[in-house]
């Protein structure tokens, strides 16, 4: 790729951008969220067209104008996201959209060829609403490899995975090196680049910066190439004083519309003046224990216990919609997952979005906007949120900054509960630590916080316990001070293991 | 390298400043003139300086035809506004045609019945709270359903448009006068029971009067009320309105209460301010322009009085040029529409640029 450029409106998503590919080689590609990653990889496989610059295969100028010219050059995208029809079986969903006759049969052979040949662990006539995550990811790569891809490009395909699949995920990226396929693979986690590529290009808001040899490089090295300047990568974890009970869950069971049990049985406690880590495979049930205690979620059965600071006396939460827990005199932050669909209204500014928490104040009818006014500037100033004015509507800033506006709005609410869903998801690396450090900060209040993390490295590094969730259940509580990574792995994907604590 | 690539380049634009967006908005205008000309004169051979001539004399011609379009205007303008709190809530309510019309067929049930048994100003009072009951049960009907088994609001409020235009049917046969008639007539006309009075000697300035107050009554509730801030809120996301703590049902049930009793106010300020009659088309549309109306203006009530302002322009110069020229309605309804595409087209330029692709150098 040479001097690719791609602008959004005013917004220059990649800035005359170099990037070279080898044969037979593993490229990671690092950048923080919004440095323009997914957006160069998009113009390789066709979804995006460049404005300006060429790209170049084998040494020959092409234009890749859609998805299906990227196919000819033999360039495969497996995105974040799975494009795959659930009702459909692996061999069926491969085939799907190609021209020719269809022979199933046939196209059921070449696919278990191809598995045997790099090691995969798909069966080809299994439904996909049957496989795990970790199978879903597989026939996609399958599907672009069935199609003669030589150039593979894996958008984050870690963010869903255990640390056990992940490793799996790696030796079958090797076994497709050593096939002479090349690879990019786009994540942000640093460890997993050290592990798994050859070379390392890094992405800075929209601009190359450069790329080295993988083993030329450490964590902290290729961070400060990630951020342009030094950055401490620590998280301070001081021990937790006064640790009282806040929220004690006892049995939590709750079923979605259709009827899916979604938690089972979950018992465990939120205690005051600690960080309680939330581990799981995405979609273990941390959105429905979250909204649950929030309000906001059908409980079924079981209990949520809320023990007051000021008295000592219980209240439970079941059956309490948001506004009778807040009436209640309970000060429950969240943070939820869906930031635009849930914790702000994405035509507000955010002014109107501090509004969320406090349009109830005052007396009469009208609204007051001056305490909203100034909680806004304020979090614009002290979070360094960049925006126009506080009434510049928050769906048109950058995820980064909707998500201070978010935090930093929970943050002030002066809770005694603070749950976070993926607090930092999305964020950079400064602002993520300064989320952490604002936590942290939390908990030294003797606040109850509990964060809902994806990332096992920063989960071990902040909290103090750490929940696991598994299909709905707990599946082990453990201190984040003694446990390591391959014992939360464990509990993830099943329901046994230590329990090292409670 | 081949050539597969489009010519043009869209690209989402950054907030305008409201002077661009208001220039873009005039050329729209001005260039939807230009087309209407050109129509025009290819299609009739009239000039096309005298149809627009034409279509002002017809609405603002004489000071009689003024104070029809400034009625005209008023009742358009206070349907709208009466639709604008459902449709920011994001409640597709194209129900308010019936809404009307059953605050009509309200009032004229108490003017025909209760006539000789209440004094004026009694009598009144009573149709004013019949006509907005009447307008509030059909706006809390759909929502309720809504609310409670999540029914689709669209289909309900235009069924219950068909409800309204039955019992309308219904009671006029059954208080036609004279028998047989298949029609009303004027109600009341020797007493002038239950009649609105007539304010400063003209009788269409009431209802004028109302609907300005109705207006910035509107504009304030929405902007700077607790209500307002609900109704956008719910409007943007039900998920963040319960997350707030907002009640979501209850919000639903009252926002459309609320539409549906404006809309009965309108339904009474026109049997009995200025119709002095019922028909089964007495609202003749509106409920539906108003959509329009509504959506024009961004839900601004400000800015629905210019919008309302066009539209009934246009509607009033049609009749004319079609009784002036000989030509048939249908000739202003497409210049009506021209205008329209124009209008609603130019929205997009103002979230969109456009720019041509520069071809020629290397490009992948």
């Amino acid at each position: 790729m040479e001097n690719v450029t791609k602008r959004f409106g005013k917004v220059v998503a990649n800035n005359a951008i170099n990037l070279e590919l080898r044969e037979g080689e593993i490229l990671s590609l690092l950048g923080e969220n919004g440095s323009g990653k997914t957006t160069l990889m998009n113009m390789l496989s066709g979804i995006y067209f460049p404005d300006e610059g060429q790209i170049y295969i084998h040494g020959k100028p092409v234009t890749i104008a859609s998805p299906k010219d990227a196919f000819n050059y033999g360039i495969g995208m497996i995105h974040q996201h799975f494009k795959l029809v659930d009702v459909f079986t692996a061999t069926e969903n491969i085939v799907l959209g190609l021209e020719g006759k269809l022979d199933l049969a046939e196209a059921g052979k070449k696919v278990k060829e191809i598995c045997d040949k790099y090691g995969f662990d798909i069966d080809p006539n299994q439904k996909i609403y049957d496989m795990s995550v970790s199978q879903k990811q597989t026939v996609e790569i399958v599907k672009v490899l069935f199609r003669g891809a030589d150039i593979l490009i894996l958008d984050e395909p870690t963010a869903v995975l255990t640390p056990q699949e992940t490793d799996k995920l790696f030796q079958i990226m090797r076994n497709m090196k050593a096939d002479g396929k090349s690879l990019i693979i786009i994540t942000h986690k640093l460890h997993e680049v050290l592990d798994v590529s050859d070379r390392v290009a890094v992405l800075r808001k929209g601009e190359y910066i450069g790329d080295v040899a993988t083993k030329d490089a450490d964590q902290q090295s290729l961070t400060d190439m990630m951020v342009g300047h030094s950055v401490s990568l620590n998280i301070d974890r001081p021990d937790p004083v006064n640790v009282t009970p806040r929220l004690v869950l006892d049995g939590l069971t709750v079923f979605d519309e259709l009827g899916v049990k979604r938690l089972d049985n979950v018992s465990f406690t939120i205690n005051a003046g600690e960080v309680l880590g939330v581990a799981g495979v995405a979609g273990s049930g941390q959105r429905e224990l979250l909204e649950s205690i929030a309000g906001l979620y059908p409980i079924a059965s079981g209990s949520v216990t809320y023990y007051d600071p000021a008295d000592g006396k219980t209240k439970n939460l079941v059956g309490m919609d948001p506004m009778d827990i807040r009436k209640s005199g309970i000060a429950m932050s969240f943070v939820p997952e869906d930031r635009l669909g849930m914790g702000l209204v994405g035509s507000m500014g955010m002014t109107g979005n501090m509004m969320l928490r406090s349009w109830r104040k005052g007396h009469g009818v009208f609204l007051n906007r001056k305490d909203p006014e100034d909680l806004a500037q304020r979090i614009w100033q002290e979070l360094e949120v960049v925006t126009p004015s506080t009434s510049f509507p928050v769906r048109r800033m950058s995820g980064g900054n909707v998500q201070k506006v978010l935090v930093g709005r929970e943050i002030a609410q002066a809770p005694a509960v603070l749950m976070t869903a993926y607090a930092v998801r999305g964020l950079d690396i400064n602002t993520s630590y300064t989320i952490y450090n604002l936590l942290t900060e939390q908990k030294m209040k003797g606040i109850a916080v509990m964060y809902v993390g994806e990332d096992l490295d920063v989960l071990l590094e902040l909290c103090d316990r750490i929940v696991v969730l598994c299909g709905g259940q707990v599946s082990g509580v453990v201190d984040a001070r003694t446990a390591d990574k391959r014992q939360i792995g464990a509990l993830m994907t099943r329901m046994e293991g230590g329990k090292t604590d409670e | 390298m081949n050539k597969k690539q489009s010519l043009f380049h869209i690209a989402k634009r950054d907030t305008l400043p409201w002077y661009k967006s208001f220039a873009i908005r005039g050329c729209a205008i001005l260039l939807a003139l230009v087309v209407c000309a050109v129509v025009t004169m290819l299609l009739t051979g009239e000039n096309p300086v005298n149809i627009f001539a034409t279509i002002f004399k017809g609405a603002f011609g004489s000071a009689r035809k003024s104070w029809v379009t400034f009625q005209n205007l008023a009742v358009l303008l206070g349907i709208s506004l009466a639709v604008t709190p459902a449709f920011k809530m994001r409640f597709w309510n194209i129900g308010a045609e019936g809404q009307v019309l059953i605050g009509c067929l309200a009032t004229t049930a108490c003017m025909i019945c209760l006539a000789d048994k209440l004094p004026n100003a009694v009598l009144i009072l009573v149709s004013l709270a019949a006509a907005l009951a009447a307008g509030a049960l059909w706006g809390f009907l759909p929502a309720f359903f809504k609310a409670k088994w999540n029914t689709n609001e669209t289909l309900f409020t235009l069924m219950m448009n068909y409800i309204a235009t039955q019992l309308a049917a219904f009671f006029i046969i059954v208080w036609e006068v004279p028998k047989g008639a298949g029609k009303i007539g004027i109600i009341n006309q020797g007493t002038e029971a239950g009649w609105l009075p007539v304010v400063g000697g003209q009788k269409y300035l009431l209802v004028i009067l109302v609907v300005a107050v109705l207006t910035v009554f509107m504009y304030i509730y929405l902007n700077y009320s607790k209500h307002g801030y609900e109704i956008a809120v719910v409007g943007e996301s039900q998920r963040t309105a319960s997350y707030a703590g907002i009640k979501v049902e209850r919000v639903i049930v009252r926002t459309m209460v609320l539409s549906g009793a404006v809309c009965g106010l309108m339904g009474l300020l026109l049997t009995a301010g200025t119709d002095h009659t019922l028909t089964t088309t007495i609202v003749g549309g509106r409920g539906f322009t108003a959509v329009m109306v509504s959506w024009m203006a961004k839900f601004n009530p400000i800015i629905m009085i210019f919008t309302s302002l066009l539209l009934v322009v246009l509607g009033r110069g049609a009749s004319e040029i079609s009784s002036t020229f000989g030509l048939n309605q249908s000739f202003s309804d497409i210049l009506t529409g021209i205008i329209l595409f124009f209008i609603i087209g130019s929205e997009f330029f103002i979230t969109y640029q456009v720019s041509l692709r520069k071809s020629g150098k290397k490009e992948a």
